[in-house]
């Protein structure tokens, strides 16, 4: 019973948080592994849940899945903390691991093109299959491994992006260049991710409306890896294909989709991810208030 | 366990690096309540508007419904700074003031467009140009209203 409730009292502490706190009206992007130029407004909490189910050839079908909790620490500096683990079919679930992440605004203003810069720790295994990016070598005979396997394998590893991104006529335009490296002693590996996103219309209704267009935003990703610094380009990488669709509902939720499909025979043939998340204003002051900051 | 006890530690770290900022935050601004107060140094961004862009006329001067649908994109994205009623909040000064309501269109979407964003105010860009214009012409249009006496955001 105790342990039970060991267990389960981070799962009420989410729901208190999801639930009890104000939420704020969001405007997110429709991307699963692209990231544009917009980061958290400050002192806002959002709380995210991924799922990406994804076949399998000569092997059996996975579903991954990650929680993520971003914070806008300053207008111009977005943390993220992640917790991943994944279910393989007739084989089992585990947890695969945990990831620190960050984004910086580099220029003060808006210009044509944003730069972001972004910097992650990842403690993960092997059996890691939320496909958060493309990278390197990976394909799909890597997820071939069994959990009990793959899991053995410990990975710290750190991730750079340089983020660039436009927004014109409503239409944002995005592209991520990744660099990867294992800590121990493996190359550096590199991956791109390229999206382009647009809300069905551009005016907002005079009316409050869930089912409004400027509440959904649709679009389509392109994300792969790129090899290794011994091996650099397209030979033996994988490619995915993934239209995208947000839908910002008034009460603060945020729902999105996206079917993936492989371009390459190293890719996996399908992968369906949805996603939901909740944003919370002022999570930054309730923490101050806690512990004894201004009222 | 070892990763658990990293995730208890990357928790932690977050939670601080949280509250540090917070508080950080909190201690520059005024006080609940006391943030209306006029203080015309918290305006001076909207000097650094560029001329040709402080010229821009609205495009939605003469659509009806800009200013209805203006007043929901504010509730939605701007009140929790600015106040219900743009009287000004914890973060965010009031939009009623002198400042913004004789600076031009122009500006005021300027400083929708890039934001403030060393001192907090985040870039909104990321809504479409239509939005931000309306989003101007319902801030305009509170230069003749009185302040309400509570300040839940108007209902269009």
């Amino acid at each position: 019973m105790a342990s039970f409730c060991r267990q389960a009292l981070p799962g009420f502490f989410l729901l208190f948080l999801v639930l009890y706190l104000p939420p704020a009206p969001a405007q997110e992007n429709p991307y699963f592994v692209s990231y544009d130029h917009y980061l958290e407004e400050p002192g806002n909490l959002e709380i995210e849940y991924f799922s990406t189910f994804g076949t399998q050839r000569g092997g059996n079908n996975f579903h991954a899945y990650w929680a993520e909790f971003e914070y806008g620490a300053t207008a111009w500096w977005t943390t993220e903390f992640y917790l991943d683990g994944q279910t393989t079919f007739h084989d089992s679930t585990v947890f695969t691991g945990l990831r620190w992440e960050n984004r910086f605004r580099l220029l003060k203003h808006e210009h044509f093109i944003n730069p972001v810069l972004y910097f992650e720790y990842e403690k993960k295994n092997g059996a890691d299959k939320t496909m958060k990016e493309g990278e390197g070598h990976d394909v799909e005979s890597d997820f071939l491994v069994s959990n009990a396997e793959a899991r053995k394998e410990q990975i710290h590893e750190v991730e750079l992006k340089l983020i660039l991104s436009s927004t014109c006529k409503g239409w944002n335009f995005t592209q991520n260049t990744l660099a990867a490296k294992n800590l121990s002693a493996s190359p550096w590996e590199f991956g791109y991710a390229l999206g382009a996103s647009r809300p069905l219309t551009l005016k907002a209704s005079a009316k409050r409306c869930t089912f409004c267009p400027q509440n959904f935003i649709a679009g389509v990703e392109m994300y792969g890896g790129l090899g290794d610094r011994h091996n650099f380009g397209l030979h033996d990488t994988s490619h995915y294909l993934a239209p995208v669709l947000a839908w910002n509902l008034p009460s603060g939720w945020t729902l999105r989709v996206s079917p993936g499909f492989g371009l390459n025979d190293n890719s996996h043939s399908f992968l369906m991810r949805w996603g939901v998340s909740r944003e919370i204003t002022g999570f930054g002051s309730m923490v101050s208030r806690l512990f004894g900051g201004p009222k | 366990m070892k990763a658990v006890a990293a995730a208890l530690a990357v928790s932690t770290s977050f939670l601080a690096v949280s509250v540090v900022l917070a508080q950080t935050r909190s201690s520059e601004k005024p006080p609940l309540g006391a943030a209306s107060q006029y203080d015309p140094a918290r305006y001076g961004e909207l000097q650094k508007a560029p001329q040709k862009t402080r010229n821009r006329a609205n495009p939605l001067e003469n659509d009806p419904d800009a200013v209805a649908a203006g007043a929901i994109l504010f509730e939605q994205h701007c009140a929790e700074c600015h106040g219900g009623a743009a009287q000004g909040g914890k973060k965010g000064p009031s939009l009623r003031a002198g400042e913004v309501q004789s600076a031009t269109p122009g500006a005021i979407f300027w400083i929708l467009t890039n934001g403030v964003v060393r001192k907090g105010m985040p870039v909104w860009s990321k809504l479409p140009e239509p939005q931000r214009w309306q989003l101007v012409r319902y801030i305009k249009s509170l230069g003749g209203l009185a302040l309400p006496a509570e300040s839940p955001a108007p209902k269009p």
